[in-house]
């Protein structure tokens, strides 16, 4: 039996086989993405530093995705206001809006939501932009007029990016709110002032900390992960469709892990 | 179809490229076995050779773009595979590299790609000597008017140009041209086939010149090598190579020129 099973082309044989290429293949992978990181952070601090491109991603990563983080933040703000409402009611307890909406948004959605949106929008375009820069040789191309690609399109990229999505976050946290007040007002008839003070009031130091904290590192995510997919996608238009692809997937869901870890974290520092 | 008369400023004295027993396989595909090769000093060597036969491999180990497994190549004196990153940034501003696809940066002008890698480069320059020199480069490749265009305004030709007028911006010594004339028809082939000659002769230039079509060999070529099998099977000027009875060259030129 044993000897029927180590036959070329046996099943059980050919499953072995492929498990074991996967996990090559997944211990390859792993080292290449280390390798990646690490070559950022030796990049990063030598000259020549890249400035003019850095000031471009930053608009393109942070002004141009205002649009659409304003809309969204500002609907959040106004949907988790409503739905809300009712649960609070029931206790008499509406005039502790502005405290729950704070509490919630500063601490979990501003961030996250931020950070989705920015995956989507941001991880995609990077992903495409280098994956359709390497399909048609234009890294090449920088390469051998003694250029580095590396730090001109990846370490300008991962820069930009984790600047401007913890300053989104702050904006889209702000309009959040102030989609919040509006709702409040409207129902509760709260003012600007007391709406609020009572924001500020429920929230820490630590809070905001923290959700600055979370939103550079899912800007480091979303930047770094587009910028590997593209760097690396394989030849054909194929292969760009998929960098762009698999970046906001990746992207993604990193974030909710990452969101998951640092919430432990932040829980473990609030209770010491 | 008119053959090139061979340039008489060639140096058979001075190697700028040299390379011996050059071996790169890519998995178990094994596609130059054992390549040697000598570029002469304002010389046009073309590397004829059928899809696939690894013409692109080499100019790309040339240029440090790729690793060879086995051989010593040698470009201007040094020993590609032993440079370091510096050693051999420092080597590649002497070699052009003209791109099957040209390899113009998607979201910059015309003037922003020609200005990348002298901005880079030759910090010295002021905004008036870089405008002069970009200036001159475009009108040496014929394209004077397309300065503030972007490469998606460009014609396939047009963007080849550019392609070529980028690598000239830093003064290489030599150019390493893949597929210049693939994807272009005939009377625009004839163009760049001209303007490869005209760089030769006006920058002084050695170069590779990688391609499968005939009429481009046959007209920019001092000397040509086939690939065939991962080797340089013939090597001579054109007529000299297709001189043989060896069904695989003369398939070859027959599918080039069937009537």
């Amino acid at each position: 039996m044993d000897s029927d099973n180590n036959k070329p082309g046996n099943a059980r044989t050919r499953r072995r086989y492929t498990t074991t290429r996967r996990l090559d293949k997944m211990f390859v992978e792993l080292a290449s993405v280390y390798r990646f990181i690490a070559r950022f952070f030796k990049e990063v601090w030598f000259p020549p530093y890249e400035i003019k491109e850095f000031i471009k991603q930053c608009y393109e990563i942070g002004v141009r995705s205002l649009p659409l983080i304003s809309l969204t933040g500002f609907i959040i703000g106004i949907v988790f206001t409503n739905q809300s409402r009712p649960s609070l009611a029931d206790f008499g307890a509406t005039s502790l809006l502005p405290a729950l909406i704070s509490v919630a948004i500063v601490r979990a959605m501003g961030p996250l939501v931020t950070a989705l949106i920015a995956a989507g929008r941001v991880g995609s375009s990077i992903g495409a932009e280098l994956g359709s820069m390497r399909v048609t040789e234009q890294i090449d191309a920088m390469e051998v007029s003694a250029t580095n690609p590396f730090k001109f399109l990846v370490v300008s990229r991962v820069l930009a990016s984790t600047l401007m999505i913890p300053a989104l976050t702050m904006y889209t946290t702000l309009v959040s709110l102030l989609g919040g007040y509006l709702n409040v007002h409207q129902n509760e008839l709260t003012t600007l002032t007391t709406f609020f003070y009572q924001v500020f009031d429920a929230i820490t130091f630590l809070d905001i900390i923290a959700s600055s904290v979370k939103s550079v590192i899912f800007g480091f995510t979303i930047g770094m992960v587009g910028c590997y997919k593209g760097y690396n996608s394989s030849k054909g238009t194929e292969g760009v469709g998929k960098a762009a692809n698999s970046s906001v997937v990746t992207a993604m869901f990193l974030i909710f892990i990452e969101e998951l870890l640092i919430m432990q974290v932040i829980n473990a520092i609030r209770a010491f | 179809m008119q053959a090139k008369e061979t340039n008489p400023n060639i140096d058979l004295t001075e190697k700028v490229i040299s390379i011996k027993g050059l071996k790169k396989a890519f998995d178990d595909f094994e596609v130059l076995k054992g390549v040697d090769l000598n570029l002469y000093k304002g010389e046009n060597l073309v590397v004829l050779g059928r899809s696939g036969t690894g013409k692109s491999v080499l100019i790309k180990i040339i240029s440090g773009l790729l690793q060879a497994d086995e051989g010593d190549i040698n470009v201007l004196g040094k020993d590609v595979g032993k440079l370091n990153s510096k050693e051999l940034d420092a080597l590649r501003l002497k070699i052009g590299f003209s791109f099957q696809n040209s390899a113009l940066y998607d979201s910059m002008t015309v003037k922003e790609n020609l200005e990348f890698p002298l901005v880079r480069h030759s910090k010295d320059m002021t905004a008036d000597d870089r405008d002069r020199v970009i200036r001159f480069v475009l009108e040496a490749v014929g394209l004077s008017q397309a300065i503030n265009q972007m490469p998606s305004e460009l014609s396939g030709g047009q963007r080849k140009r550019i392609g070529i007028a980028r690598t000239l911006i830093l003064k290489p010594d030599i150019m390493l041209y893949d597929e210049p004339t693939a994807g272009l028809d005939p009377i625009t082939s004839i163009e760049i086939n001209k303007l490869i000659n005209e760089v030769q002769r006006r920058f002084n230039t050695s170069s590779i010149i990688i391609t499968h079509d005939l009429t481009c060999a046959r007209a920019v070529g001092d000397r040509v090598v086939m690939l065939l099998d991962g080797q340089f099977q013939r090597q001579g000027t054109f007529d000299e190579v297709f001189a043989t009875d060896d069904e695989r060259v003369q398939s070859f030129y027959n599918y080039n020129f069937i009537d």
